[in-house]
C-alpha cells in the first residue's frame, strides 16, 4: 500500500518535473481561449482550413526567440509572415521536400522549435507514428497542416470565415476576416472549443472578435481593429448615376 | 622625428594593371575610368590634356584615340603583389598604402645591408627581377613594370620623394615638403579640405604647416591636424605594417583515394584539430569556412558553411561528413572515384572570445542546434532546398517576398522600407502563387470581364473561373491599375488589381492584365 503510493507520487514528481523542464510555447491572447497553456512541447498539432490560422500560431511563439520550420506548404508571404509576428530569421522553409520528407522532418524535429509541414499524399502510418514520438522525444511541435494526421494531440479548424470591408458594388478592400475556429483533441483537450476570432485583423495579425464592439459600431476591441463594421458599410457608395469622372476620381483617390 | 623610409611608386598603376589584364600596350594614351570619371591616365594622355576627373566625353574630345578602359581594382592588387613581395625579400613589415605605392622602413635593412645606399641597389635589384605576372597565351608578355623609389622622413615624404623620384637627407624633410602644392596631401584630389586651403590663400604645404597647429585642431578637426602634421613632416604614425600571410589552410591527401564516408571522416579528424589549432594559435576562430573536395578524377565539391557561432573540431568533422555524404550519395552526379584531397579555407575568422554563448545555455544553444539541423537538412535535399524569406522592397506582392537560401546573407534589392506607394495595403495576401496561375473572370452573362482604358470595369464580375471550377462571387473590390515599367519600349505592363471573394468566404487576389485581357490569380488571403 504505501508501495503504491509512494509509485504514485514519484510518478506524479517526474510528470511535473517533465512539465517543468520545458515550459509550453506562448500563442497570442488571442488564441489562448482555444489553447489555454499554449503550444504543448512534445505535442503534435494539426492545423487545417486556413494558413492564416498557421501563420497566426506561429507568430507569439517565434517573436519570442522559437525556430520554426514550412516544410512542403505553399509559398507563404514573408509579409502576412511578419504581420503575425514570425521573426523571419528564425524562419526556415523547406518548399519542396521530396522523397526525403520524413528524413527531413526527422532532423528539423531534432532543433527546430515548432515545425509545420503539409504531408504528402500518402504518408506511411509508420512514419505518423515515428514522426509524433521523435516530436515528443525532442520536445518539438509537429504542426501537420491540410490532410488529417491521425493521434493529433489537438485538432484546429476554421469553420466559417467572413470578410468585412469589401462589398458586392466594388468599392473599398479586404480588411478583416471574422472566423469561428474550433479545437478538439485528446486528453486534457478533449473537451471542444471554439473561438471567435478577426484573422486577418485590421492591418494584419490576429485579435479576439469582441461581439458588443462589432454590434455598437463604436469602442473599438484594440486600438489595430479602430474600423468597425458600421463604419466601413456606413461609407459613402455612388449611385449607378453618378458621372463616370466622379467614379474615377473616387478610385483614383 | 618620424622614422625614415623608403617609398616604392609606380607612376599610373591603375593604367598599367587595367592594360596589362586586357593584354594591350600601354604606349599609346589610355585612360582608366571609374563611373564615368577618369581616375587615371598615362603619360601620352596627359600631354594631351587628359586630366584625373573628367567626364569619359570631355576626355575624348581632347584626344580622340585615346584608350578607354574600365578600372580594374583586383587586377591592380593582384599585379603588384610580385613588387610587394620584392619588397618583402628585403625587410619584413611592407605597409601597402594602395596597389601602386608601398613603404618600408629603413632603419633595419641598413643596418643589415650596411648603408641606405647598399639598400637602395638592393631594392632596386629586387623590384627589377620581380617576375612580371605570366602574360596568358595569346597575349604579349607584360611590359616591365616602371617604378620610382623615394627616401625621406616620414611615409608621407617619402611617398612625395618617390613621385619625384629622389632621396631627400635626413633631417630636411620639412624643407623639401614646404615647397610642394596642398593638393598633394591627397592624392585622389577629391578632399574638401584641399579645396578650402586654397581658397584660404595656403598654396603649399609650408604655408600651411606655418600655422600654429592648435588652431588647426580647433578649426579643421583631427583630420586636419593629421594633414597639418603631414605637411610638416611630423606624421611619426607607427608603420602599419603588413605581415606575411600566415598559412592557415588545410589540406588533406589520401593516397591510395578513399570513397568511404567514414574513413575520410576519420582520416580529416587530425586535420581538423590541426586547422583549428592554427587558427587559435593565431588567436583566431574561425565563423564561416570553405570545404573543398577533390576525386581522382578531378571532380570537385567546394562549398561554404556558416556557423552561428565558431567552429570546434567536431564540427570541422561534421560538416566534412555532411559535405560528402550530400555530394556521394545524393545528388544528380555522384562522382566516379574517390576522394583524394580535402582542403579546409577559413573564408571569415573572428578573434577567440568574440564569439561566446549565453553563460547559462539560453538561446545561442538553441540557434546553433538550429543552424546545424538546418545545414544537415541542407545537405539531404541540396544548398537551394533550405530557404529563408525576407520582405524586398517593391509594389507587387510577389516582389515583396524573396527566398533566399539558408546560410545566403538575406540582403533586399530594394529597400522595403521606402514608402512603395501603390503596393497592397496590409493585410497581407498569405499564400503567393508563384508562378501566378491563370484564371478566368466572368459576368452575369458568362462573358469575360475587362477594364478599359480609363480604369473603369464596364460590367462588373460576377464569376471566377480557376481550372474547371468555377465559383460565384459575392464581393468585389477594385481594379487598382498598375501602370509599370511604362519607361522600358516594348515592355510596358499595364495590369489592375482585384480582390474578389467567392460564396465560401475565400478572397483572392487577382491581376487583370490589359495587353492580353488575361487574368491571372496572384495570391490567396487563405
Amino acid at each position: 500500500m504505501l508501495d503504491l503510493a509512494l509509485r504514485e507520487t514519484l510518478t506524479g514528481l517526474a510528470d511535473k518535473g517533465r512539465r517543468y523542464a520545458a515550459p509550453p510555447l506562448p500563442v497570442a491572447s488571442a488564441l489562448q481561449p482555444l489553447l489555454p497553456e499554449g503550444l504543448r512541447r512534445g505535442s503534435t498539432v494539426h492545423v487545417a482550413g486556413s494558413v492564416s490560422l498557421l501563420l497566426a500560431l506561429l507568430g507569439t511563439a517565434s517573436a519570442e526567440g522559437a525556430w520554426c520550420a514550412l516544410v512542403g506548404l505553399p509559398m507563404v508571404s514573408a509579409e502576412a509572415a511578419d504581420e503575425y509576428g514570425i521573426e523571419l530569421s528564425r524562419l526556415a522553409i523547406v518548399p519542396a521536400p521530396g522523397p526525403g520528407w520524413a528524413t527531413a522532418i526527422g532532423a528539423l524535429l531534432d532543433a527546430v522549435d515548432v515545425v509545420a509541414t503539409r504531408p504528402p499524399a500518402r504518408v506511411v502510418p509508420g512514419d505518423v507514428r515515428r514522426l509524433s514520438a521523435r516530436a515528443r522525444s525532442h520536445e518539438s511541435v509537429l504542426m501537420p497542416f491540410g490532410a488529417d494526421w491521425p493521434g493529433a494531440d489537438v485538432r484546429l479548424r476554421i469553420r466559417e470565415g467572413e470578410w468585412e470591408g469589401i462589398g458586392p458594388d466594388g468599392y473599398s478592400r479586404l480588411r478583416r476576416r471574422r472566423v469561428v475556429v474550433t479545437a478538439e483533441g485528446r486528453g486534457r483537450a478533449a473537451q471542444p472549443r471554439t473561438a471567435q476570432l478577426w484573422l486577418p485583423a485590421a492591418g494584419g495579425g490576429v485579435d479576439t472578435f469582441d461581439t458588443l464592439a462589432a454590434v455598437r459600431g463604436s469602442a473599438p476591441a484594440s486600438p489595430g481593429a479602430s474600423e468597425s463594421l458600421a463604419a466601413v458599410r456606413g461609407a459613402p457608395t455612388v449611385s449607378p448615376g453618378a458621372s463616370e469622372s466622379t467614379v474615377v476620381a473616387l478610385r483614383a483617390g | 622625428m618620424p622614422p625614415r623610409m623608403i617609398a616604392v611608386w609606380c607612376p599610373d598603376w591603375p593604367v598599367t594593371a587595367a592594360c596589362a589584364d586586357v593584354g594591350t600596350s600601354d604606349e599609346g594614351p589610355v585612360a582608366v575610368l571609374t563611373a564615368n570619371r577618369v581616375v587615371a591616365c598615362s603619360h601620352e594622355a596627359r600631354e594631351f590634356g587628359v586630366r584625373r576627373g573628367l567626364r569619359r566625353r570631355e576626355a575624348q574630345a581632347r584626344c580622340p584615340e585615346l584608350a578607354v578602359l574600365p578600372r580594374n581594382e583586383a587586377a591592380e592588387a593582384r599585379l603588384f603583389e610580385p613588387i610587394v613581395l620584392a619588397l618583402e625579400s628585403i625587410a619584413p613589415g611592407v605597409e601597402v598604402t594602395r596597389p601602386g605605392l608601398a613603404a618600408i622602413g629603413v632603419r633595419g635593412p641598413t643596418r643589415y645591408f650596411g648603408s641606405e645606399t647598399a639598400v637602395l641597389h638592393a631594392l632596386s635589384r629586387a623590384v627589377g627581377a620581380a617576375p612580371a605576372e605570366e602574360a596568358p597565351a595569346g597575349r604579349p608578355p607584360a611590359d616591365p613594370i616602371t617604378a620610382l623609389i623615394g627616401v625621406a622622413d616620414g611615409s608621407f615624404a617619402a611617398e612625395q620623394a618617390a613621385r619625384q623620384g629622389i632621396i631627400v637627407p635626413s633631417g630636411e624633410s620639412a624643407g623639401f615638403l614646404a615647397e610642394l602644392p596642398v593638393s598633394s596631401l591627397d592624392a585622389s584630389g577629391d578632399s574638401p579640405l584641399i579645396d578650402l586651403l586654397r581658397r584660404l590663400g595656403l598654396r603649399t604645404l609650408g604655408s600651411f604647416a606655418a600655422l600654429p597647429p592648435g588652431e588647426v585642431h580647433a578649426r579643421f578637426g583631427p583630420e586636419g591636424a593629421w594633414a597639418h602634421r603631414q605637411a610638416g613632416g611630423r606624421d611619426d604614425r607607427p608603420l602599419a605594417a603588413r605581415r606575411p600571410p600566415a598559412e592557415l589552410v588545410a589540406t588533406l591527401d589520401l593516397e591510395p583515394p578513399v570513397d568511404r564516408i567514414d574513413t575520410v571522416a576519420f582520416s580529416a579528424r587530425a586535420m581538423a584539430e590541426q586547422f583549428i589549432a592554427d587558427l587559435a594559435g593565431h588567436g583566431l576562430a574561425c565563423a564561416c569556412l570553405e570545404l573543398q573536395a577533390i576525386t581522382e578524377n578531378g571532380e570537385e565539391t567546394v562549398r561554404r558553411w556558416r556557423h552561428a557561432g565558431v567552429l570546434s573540431t567536431v564540427d570541422v568533422v561534421d560538416r566534412i561528413r555532411w559535405q560528402l555524404e550530400g555530394w556521394l550519395r545524393g545528388g544528380s552526379h555522384p562522382p566516379t572515384g574517390g576522394i583524394t584531397r580535402l582542403r579546409l579555407v577559413p573564408v571569415e575568422t573572428v578573434p577567440l572570445g568574440v564569439h561566446q554563448q549565453a553563460l547559462w545555455g539560453g538561446s545561442g544553444a538553441d540557434d546553433e542546434r538550429a543552424h546545424r539541423a538546418l545545414a544537415r537538412v541542407q545537405t539531404l535535399l541540396g544548398h537551394g532546398s533550405v530557404l529563408t524569406p525576407m520582405i524586398d522592397g517593391g509594389r507587387d506582392p510577389l516582389r515583396r517576398t524573396r527566398l533566399v537560401p539558408w546560410g545566403d546573407a538575406p540582403v533586399p534589392e530594394h529597400s522595403p522600407e521606402q514608402p512603395w506607394p501603390g503596393h497592397l495595403p496590409a493585410p497581407a495576401p498569405s499564400v503567393l502563387i508563384d508562378p501566378p496561375r491563370p484564371a478566368q473572370v466572368l459576368d452575369a452573362t458568362g462573358q469575360a470581364v475587362t477594364v478599359d482604358d480609363r480604369g473603369v470595369v464596364p460590367r462588373p464580375p460576377a464569376r471566377f473561373v480557376l481550372g474547371n471550377e468555377a465559383r460565384a462571387i459575392t464581393s468585389w473590390a477594385g481594379p487598382w491599375p498598375v501602370d509599370g515599367s511604362w519607361w522600358v519600349p516594348d515592355a510596358p505592363s499595364r495590369e489592375a488589381r482585384f480582390q474578389l471573394v467567392d460564396v465560401q468566404g475565400r478572397a483572392y487576389l487577382v491581376t487583370y492584365t490589359t495587353a492580353g485581357r488575361c487574368w491571372t490569380l496572384t495570391a490567396t488571403y487563405d
